[in-house]
């Protein structure tokens, strides 16, 4: 299994393929609806006035997410009233729900990775060619063991989002995910329904 | 009446941590079906592991511990405004042990409330009173994920060529499968119900999955179609977390209910493989837990 270092090269990013099971180490984000709405609503579309701390969270983030990687999570965390803060179970959640956002986000701000489940459409497809980067899947469900290889927490933003929402800055070792979207416009998500359609088809032209 | 608030705690850490015997049995079963080296057979042992940690450390299985969904089956006697007390006590100190994530949203505001509480419905708690004095509480936690992929349909369907019978509720189900892919968390568990109101098919498609996975169907004709499900949907290639493979679904789960002559929905509940569900009785002062 292949062990990567983050930030991510557009070389690295370029010898990835679909199927390819991978190991991330280094510094990674969590960011998920909230997170993904506020980004586009406050800093690409610009449709909505910064707020509070939106401009300084946006300088933090900035240099976090370029060439870096964003984990699609919501995760349960402990040490919430001491801030010391630590990850007990952090799975992936349902990435789909990004679609609108994503491409957007990777573009602007030279996001090299997307974590998380179930996959992504033709918009996060076309931004994974042109950025270049990838989409790695994490088994879903598997939060004790994912919250294992989170090591270290190093901060969070827009903790006001609510836990599972909020921005977490973790430093990983070894998370396991699998590319299941490449810069070369492959998509397992894509063979696997085209597959199931045919079946269901079949099936369903019988009685 | 009897304060039960650290029974129904553990409960909670029991149902957030520990995956019923029944569901673990069939996804050890599942990782045998598919290629090894395969990504499905490397997510179904993901699981495992992960599941036999989750167990040992007393951490959530899933990060996602979803919509805390209470049946309540209480003797004469008992007051449903205490049980409600007390079982809304216990999911505010489950959240402080991070046994649950803090889940509930204001859907206008979009403030998380942070203890899991929120209006009448959050956590949802069903109150039914029974002979007998075995007072028994049963607990799902359905996370956000499958809950997305759940579907009803209403049949006759044109574009599905379904109509109202039984082989019409076995396209709109096959067709639920499909798109769901992997996004529910495959293998999942359909919970199905046939007819009622719209509100009423979605609860019972819900209660239906309390059943455990070896329990057969009363139903000739139904105990045949959940068959016939599982096997069909499994052909459709779509395997654990949409990787491909041959393990679709685990499992369903079909009931039925009256409904109105101009009316005949389907629903479908996806369960996700963390399939969390436990069952605590107390009897008396004695507490047990399945």
């Amino acid at each position: 299994m292949r062990s990567l270092n983050m930030p991510l090269s557009d070389e690295t990013i370029r010898s990835l393929k679909v199927g390819d099971p991978v190991l991330l180490n280094g510094v990674m984000i969590t960011g998920r609806d909230a997170a993904h709405k506020w980004m586009v609503d406050t800093f690409i579309k610009e449709s909505r006035q910064p707020q509070c701390d939106d401009l300084e969270v946006y300088s933090a983030i900035k240099p976090l997410l370029a060439g870096g990687v964003i984990y699609h999570c919501g995760p349960v965390v402990a040490g919430l009233d001491t801030q010391q803060y630590r990850f007990v179970a952090a799975g992936p959640t349902t990435s789909i729900r990004e679609e609108p956002y994503q491409g957007m986000v990777m573009k602007h701000f030279n996001v090299k990775g997307v974590i998380g489940k179930g996959g992504m459409g033709p918009r996060t497809l076309a931004a994974c060619q042109d950025v270049p980067g990838v989409y790695l899947h994490a088994i879903g469900g598997a939060a004790s063991l994912i919250a294992q290889t989170v090591v270290r927490v190093l901060g969070v933003y827009k903790l006001d989002f609510g836990v599972p929402e909020a921005m977490w800055v973790t430093e990983v070792q070894d998370f396991p995910a699998v590319v299941t979207m490449d810069s070369h416009g492959g998509s397992l998500h894509v063979s696997v329904e085209a597959h199931s359609k045919a079946v269901l088809q079949e099936l369903l032209g019988k009685a | 009446m009897q304060d039960i608030t650290e029974s129904i705690l553990e409960l909670v850490r029991l149902t957030s941590t520990d995956l019923p015997p029944d569901v673990e049995a069939s996804i050890r079963q599942a990782v045998l079906q598919e290629e090894p080296g395969s990504a499905a057979r490397g997510a179904l042992e993901t699981i495992i592991k992960n599941v036999e940690l989750s167990r040992q450390n007393s951490t959530p299985i899933c990060q996602d511990t979803g919509t805390p969904i209470f049946y309540v089956y209480y003797p004469a006697g008992w007051s449903t405004r205490a049980l409600r007390q007390q079982i809304e006590a216990a999911v505010v100190q489950a959240t402080k042990k991070s046994y649950l994530r803090p889940n509930s949203v204001d859907s206008i505001t979009g403030k998380n409330s942070g203890n899991n509480l929120g209006g009448r419905h959050f956590p949802s708690i069903h109150f039914e009173e029974v002979e007998g004095d075995t007072l028994t509480i049963e607990l799902m936690l359905k996370g956000g994920g499958c809950e997305n992929v759940g579907a009803q349909y209403s049949l006759p369907n044109d574009a599905l060529n379904a109509g109202r019978d039984l082989a019409g509720v076995r396209k709109v189900v096959l067709d639920a499968v499909y798109q769901a892919q992997g996004q529910g968390c495959a293998p999942g568990i359909l919970g199905v119900a046939i007819g009622g109101d719209r509100g009423s098919s979605y609860y019972a498609s819900k209660e239906t999955l309390y059943r455990k996975l070896d329990d057969a169907n009363p139903d000739p004709q139904l105990a045949a179609l959940e068959g016939k499900l599982v096997e069909e949907a499994n052909q459709m290639g779509i395997g654990p977390m949409g990787f491909g493979g041959k393990t679709t679904l685990l499992g369903t789960r079909i009931t039925h209910l009256n409904r109105l002559p101009a009316s005949f929905f389907v629903s479908v509940s996806y369960m996700c493989w963390a399939y969390r569900r436990r069952k605590m009785t107390i009897t008396h002062t004695a507490v047990k837990y399945e």
